[in-house]
């Protein structure tokens, strides 16, 4: 019916409250985990080479998923990274392939995900054009700029300065693509939990009017978001690139709806006003170990998508407040 | 005469878990009449209104219509026993029509057909309008609608499945003085052709004007079941807090504060909408109450004074120099309560602590970090000392009573010491224990020295705090009264209709 249930205002039950809902992630995470360990672990699915391949393949959208943890927090939406980190990954090879040393590169293509992110925040927050389109379009017009500017074609990246830091090296036998997505994870996390920032864009997503009423700056908040978000897929970009030692056009297809999966699996409101980092690095995770364990299996790529589909409708199913 | 009642609910009792919310209920209709509900939150009035419309189960007692025991198992069975809830927040759809919002899920179908027969449609609401006495297209989307007669949408829903209890849940908290009058025609419509009506609301004026009878709940039993005629306001209160427990709602002279330096100066304000020319100056320990009708600009100019509106001429001077924007307002002293807590005050679906903190939150911050430690002292502060009814500070804000969450709106902005506290519409929904606490807090900041703003459709709200009052008619302050020269409600409320009032003197800053 339509009456909300609310709690009586008395004394209210005093059953412990313990939100198992907001801990899906983590508990589907060692299901997964443990099913695949059972059934394939003697396959190589528990190999430290396999975990860490797991980690490696994730990390691109877990660095993504992390802004659009703050994007989503504050009642908003980024389709653009998918084709941002592409478009990252070309600057990067293009200005190394001209000859300048890789900081440049790495500068300019983060600069290139700034400049996304600034538009993308200009048309949600001055324009007031809903995220959903904004971003639609700009992943639209992104992609074709990528196929445009090389028309379609790779730039290979011989810089191994470069594609040690952003891909393929590894630091005291960890690989560096391991290392970024958890350095980002924990910065993110310290953010959104322990800074004004990280409050204001709580209060934002949660409700706008009344975070405005309170003196915080909505639009400047969500304006920031964007460039966070634009930054971390440009970040993501650079990540590719250094392990393909490649920049192709096609980096990062789909990698939005992933992240945004991620997202929302790890326990965050896709409404806006809750969420948390912690989980989404456990939702990027438990994609990236779904995906892997389903390969080992040896199941075809239609079979994989198929499963992992189905996965992420059930587990955000079990992360729902019952009647919310 | 029959020898019984036409709705008998008793010895209702209902736990939650081991927490008795109703003990011993007695609540009695009879047919055709205007029965008040009343108690502070918690009393259990909700409950008993849930269990009557199928919401709750109760756990032991009976409920009899026309002498008939009655299963109220659920929401359907309870509209299927002719008994309808008109809800505080409207259950319509508003981007369907009148006619469409009047008849979902019971569309009148082409005979034959699955197709909805649209014109029988319209014309069924027609009549049904017409009936209330309401000029209302039912080709109207409801969006476009007022709230008065969103409402009246809603009694005309009820009343198209045959209600015979309508249970009315603060329905004039959100109406303006007009649309009230035309609820209260309606009422005694609907009362003289047979309707029962349980009339909740927290406003003891309009309880005495429109009911009956009263029954009064305090702490899951009902204490008293009299008719309004014999009861006085002081009675009624009593009742609700239990002996000894009378409320400080009464007016209090706090002097004349002529000597000391106003600190806020409003100067020939203009705003786009309705405010043509005002101004008023504020003192330091000042309580102004701004009366004026609902849609007469009073919410404009808060939101101009707090730097959120932009002015067309005139200007907002504060402490010696124009406010800047709302930041420049917030970082000078200046805090707004807002009319509607739940859009504008709270993020209902964070803690209690969140929500206090929200505007303290640089206060917290050192280096890009917040200090919650620091910043829970504060909040544990806040709760005690405007004493927030909650479990602790980590409490979903929703999961409060209307004067608690109000409670934390006002003390997110106490917080930060304040020296001009705009109150707009701050008690509507609040109940009578709370809103004396809330009146109590304001006087004890007021004597510190805060200067107070109070917008309130409530006279006798305005009556109890204001030392001065403001009355905004025609786009001006029309007339500035002196709290203690103004006699009655009635006067007061003769100068908001735009007289002169009487034997008043008008009193110049």
């Amino acid at each position: 019916m339509q009456s909300k249930a609310t709690v009586p205002s008395r004394p209210t039950l005093s059953m412990p409250d313990i939100q198992w809902q907001n801990y899906v992630v983590y508990i589907f995470f060692v299901i997964v985990l443990a099913f695949f360990g059972f059934t394939i672990g003697d396959s190589g699915f528990l190999s430290v080479t396999n975990l860490f391949n797991i980690a490696r393949t994730t990390a691109m959208i877990t660095v993504i998923a992390v802004a659009m943890t703050f994007v989503i927090s504050a009642g908003e939406l980024d389709l653009s990274v998918g084709s941002t980190t592409a478009l990252a990954a070309l600057v990067a090879g293009l200005v190394m392939q001209a000859g300048l040393p890789w900081p440049v590169a790495v500068a300019a293509a983060i600069g290139s995900g700034l400049a996304v992110g600034l538009l993308n925040g200009f048309f949600v927050t001055m324009i007031g054009i809903p995220s959903f389109l904004v971003t639609l379009g700009m992943m639209q017009f992104i992609r074709g700029f990528d196929m445009r500017v090389t028309y379609t074609n790779p730039v290979s990246i011989s810089n191994q300065s470069f594609n040690g830091l952003f891909g393929s090296g590894y630091v005291f036998g960890i690989p560096s693509l391991l290392i970024w997505s958890v350095v980002i994870a924990l910065l993110g996390h310290v953010v959104l939990k322990y800074t004004g920032f990280g409050r204001e864009i709580l209060a934002t997503g949660g409700n706008r009017q009344a975070a405005e009423y309170s003196g915080v700056k909505t639009r400047r908040v969500k304006f920031y978001a964007f460039l966070l978000s634009g930054a971390a897929a440009a970040l993501a970009g650079l990540l590719y690139s250094g392990m393909m030692q490649t920049a192709r056009f096609n980096f990062g297809e789909g990698a939005e709806l992933m992240a945004i999966a991620a997202v929302i699996l790890g326990g965050t409101s896709l409404f806006g006003g809750k969420g948390t980092i912690l989980g989404t690095f456990a939702g990027s995770l438990l994609i990236g170990t779904i995906n892997n364990g389903l390969i080992i299996m040896g199941l075809d790529v239609s079979e994989q998508m198929m499963i992992s589909g189905a996965i992420i409708i059930v587990a955000v199913a079990f992360g729902k407040k019952p009647g919310a | 005469m029959s020898t019984h009642d036409f709705l008998e609910m008793t010895d209702i009792r209902k736990s939650f878990g081991n927490v008795p919310v109703l003990k011993r209920v007695h609540f009695h209709l009879r047919r055709g009449e205007v029965h008040a509900l009343m108690g502070g939150n918690g009393a259990g009035k909700s409950t008993l209104m849930k269990i009557l419309t199928g919401v709750y189960q109760k756990d032991s007692g009976t409920v009899l219509i026309d002498g008939q025991p009655v299963d109220v198992a659920d929401t359907t069975a309870a509209t299927r026993a002719g008994i309808a809830m008109i809800f505080q927040e409207f259950s319509l759809v508003p981007t369907l029509t009148v006619a469409q919002n009047i008849w979902l899920k019971r569309e009148p179908r082409i005979a034959g057909t699955p197709f909805i027969d649209n014109s029988e449609m319209v014309r069924q609401s027609r009549l049904l309008l017409q009936e209330l006495g309401v000029d209302v297209d039912p080709e109207t989307l409801v969006g476009n609608l007022s709230v008065g007669l969103m409402q009246i949408v809603e009694i005309a829903k009820a009343l198209s499945k045959n209600a015979r209890i309508l249970v009315m849940d603060e329905p004039t908290s959100s109406l303006s003085e007009a649309e009230t009058e035309a609820l209260f025609v309606l009422v005694r419509k609907l009362k003289a052709s047979g309707i029962t009506i349980v009339y909740i609301s927290h406003r003891m004026a309009e309880i005495l004007t429109i009911c009956d009878r009263v029954t009064v709940m305090r702490d899951g039993e009902t204490v008293m079941t009299e008719p309004c005629a014999r009861l006085t306001v002081e009675e009624i209160v009593d009742a609700m807090l239990g002996a000894g427990n009378a409320a400080s709602f009464e007016w209090q002279d706090r002097g004349d504060r002529h000597d000391t330096a106003p600190i806020l100066q409003v100067r020939n304000l203009r705003l786009a909408t309705r405010i043509n020319d005002v101004s008023f100056d504020i003192r330091p320990g000042e309580i102004v109450g701004l009366a004026g009708l609902m849609g007469s600009g009073r919410t404009e100019i808060a939101e101009t004074i707090f730097g959120r509106r932009p002015a067309l001429s005139g200007e907002v001077v504060f402490d010696g120099k124009p406010v800047r924007g709302q930041a420049d307002a917030i970082d000078r002293g200046i805090a707004l309560v807002p009319e509607d807590r739940r859009k504008m005050g709270l993020v209902l679906d964070h803690s209690v602590r969140d929500n206090i903190l929200l505007p303290n939150l640089q206060r917290f911050t050192r280096h890009f970090f917040v200090r919650d430690a620091e910043g829970l002292q504060t909040v544990n502060r806040t709760i005690r000392d405007l004493s927030i009814k909650t479990d602790g500070p980590d409490k979903l804000a929703r999961l409060l009573s209307g004067g608690n969450q109000q409670k934390i709106v006002l003390g997110k902005w106490l917080a930060r010491g304040p020296r001009l506290l705009i109150l707009d519409e701050p008690t509507i929904g609040v109940d009578i224990g709370a809103k004396s606490e809330i009146v109590d807090t304001v006087r004890r900041m007021a004597d510190a020295g805060m200067a107070v703003l109070v917008i309130s459709s409530e006279l006798e709200e305005l009556m109890a705090i204001s030392d001065r009052i403001l009355v905004l008619h025609g786009g001006r302050i029309s007339q500035e009264l002196n709290r203690r020269n103004v006699a009655s409600e009635e006067e007061l409320h003769h100068a908001i209709q735009g007289h002169r009032a009487q034997q008043t003197d008008a009193v110049h800053a």
